[in-house]
């Protein structure tokens, strides 16, 4: 049964569950079974059953990672496809972002702490909105635990990508551009897949508050969080 | 597609070289993006030395984070003795963050129409 950890056969695996899941949601066309949140979930059953470790699952999975930083470069395009609209909202826009990014980090640290969470998880949340790399290099500094922050990372982002549209429309967000910036802040990357999906502008918007919201929350989540009482 | 690597792996590759020298708490990949958005914007690179490749990996975005989520595994007891802040904060935050931000963008423009200080008419 070696084979079941195979590295090449876990990549292959990762494919497969991914090609069906994305097959499942254009036949049923139900938001919840978002192909990202199936093949983690089906990925984590099958390791469990297996008994295979996840130090395992990723020397396969590091392979697929690994596109992760090419892919956030690659968002360079969207951006520049947008730039003249972007540099018309530059005020508007950088003000937006530093809202969003303080609220964000500030909200996180306070529901946590009201809900009893210790101490290694609220610092771990903190940058929780922004992509894998620089959310996991704010909770390294801040001594907390990286892994942790990395999956709240992908199930923000899920949950973003969900539910993004359904929020900005709740609380009354009418411009794609003020959509998109929100949806890039609050969900970095996997929110703004859903936006790319919806129109380049919202993407382009989406990738810009992505971009933002990451540049900020690793410049100010190491000083913001000891000022809510957690020092590193 | 061998320009398009090129081009994409090489901003990459300044990016890497700028925080091993400056040592920016910042990810490369973040600093690549930047610059390859000056770079078409200023015309240095053409948008058709990168567009077939961008396009395939902006398209197939959320894939590449199954791994980083199947990391889940690594902290279930965590999660499982701390679900409830865990979950609280995460849907919390993110409607905050989307709200406000979304707002804030919207009254900043609104003041600026009224005042007649929209950044717009400059240009």
């Amino acid at each position: 049964m070696e084979f079941l950890e195979n590295k090449l056969f876990l990549i292959a695996l990762t494919f497969l569950i991914y090609l069906g899941a994305q097959w499942l949601q254009n036949r049923l066309r139900v938001t919840l079974l978002n192909p990202i949140l199936i093949t983690i979930i089906l990925l984590i059953v099958y390791l469990l059953v297996t008994d295979i470790p996840y130090e395992t699952y990723r020397q396969g999975g590091d392979y697929i990672d690994f596109w992760l930083k090419p892919a956030v470069v690659a968002l360079a395009l969207p951006l520049y496809r947008q730039l003249r609209t972007i540099r018309k909202q530059l005020m508007p826009i950088l003000l937006a972002e530093l809202a969003g990014c303080i609220i964000g980090i500030v909200s996180v640290v306070i529901t946590a702490e009201l809900f009893g969470a210790t101490r290694d998880v609220i610092v771990s949340l903190a940058p929780k909105a922004v992509t894998t790399p620089i959310a996991m290099e704010v909770a390294r500094t801040m001594n907390g635990i990286p892994p942790l922050t990395a999956a709240v990372v992908v199930v923000t982002g899920i949950l973003g990508n969900l539910a993004g549209f359904r929020i900005v429309h709740l609380t009354r967000i009418k411009s794609p551009i003020a959509g998109g910036l929100s949806i890039g802040t609050a969900s970095h990357a996997v929110g703004t897949a859903a936006a790319m999906a919806r129109s380049q502008r919202w993407g382009a918007f989406s990738s810009l508050g992505l971009t933002l919201n990451g540049l900020l929350t690793a410049l100010l989540a190491p000083l913001l969080l000891p000022l809510l009482g957690y020092a590193p | 597609m061998v320009i398009q690597c090129s081009v994409i792996f090489a901003f990459l590759a300044i990016g890497e070289l700028l925080v091993y020298l400056t040592g920016v708490p910042i990810p490369s990949s973040i600093i690549g993006m930047i610059l390859l958005t000056c770079a078409l914007q200023t015309g240095i690179v053409k948008e058709r030395w990168v567009d077939r490749l961008s396009d395939f990996l902006v398209k197939n975005l959320g894939f590449f984070f199954v791994p980083a989520g199947v990391g889940l595994l690594q902290c279930l007891d965590i999660i499982k003795d701390q679900w409830l802040p865990i979950v609280s904060a995460t849907i919390v935050s993110t409607v905050l963050i989307i709200a406000v931000t979304g707002w804030v963008h919207q009254l900043v423009r609104r003041a600026a129409h009224a005042t007649g200080h929209n950044d717009g008419q400059k240009q």
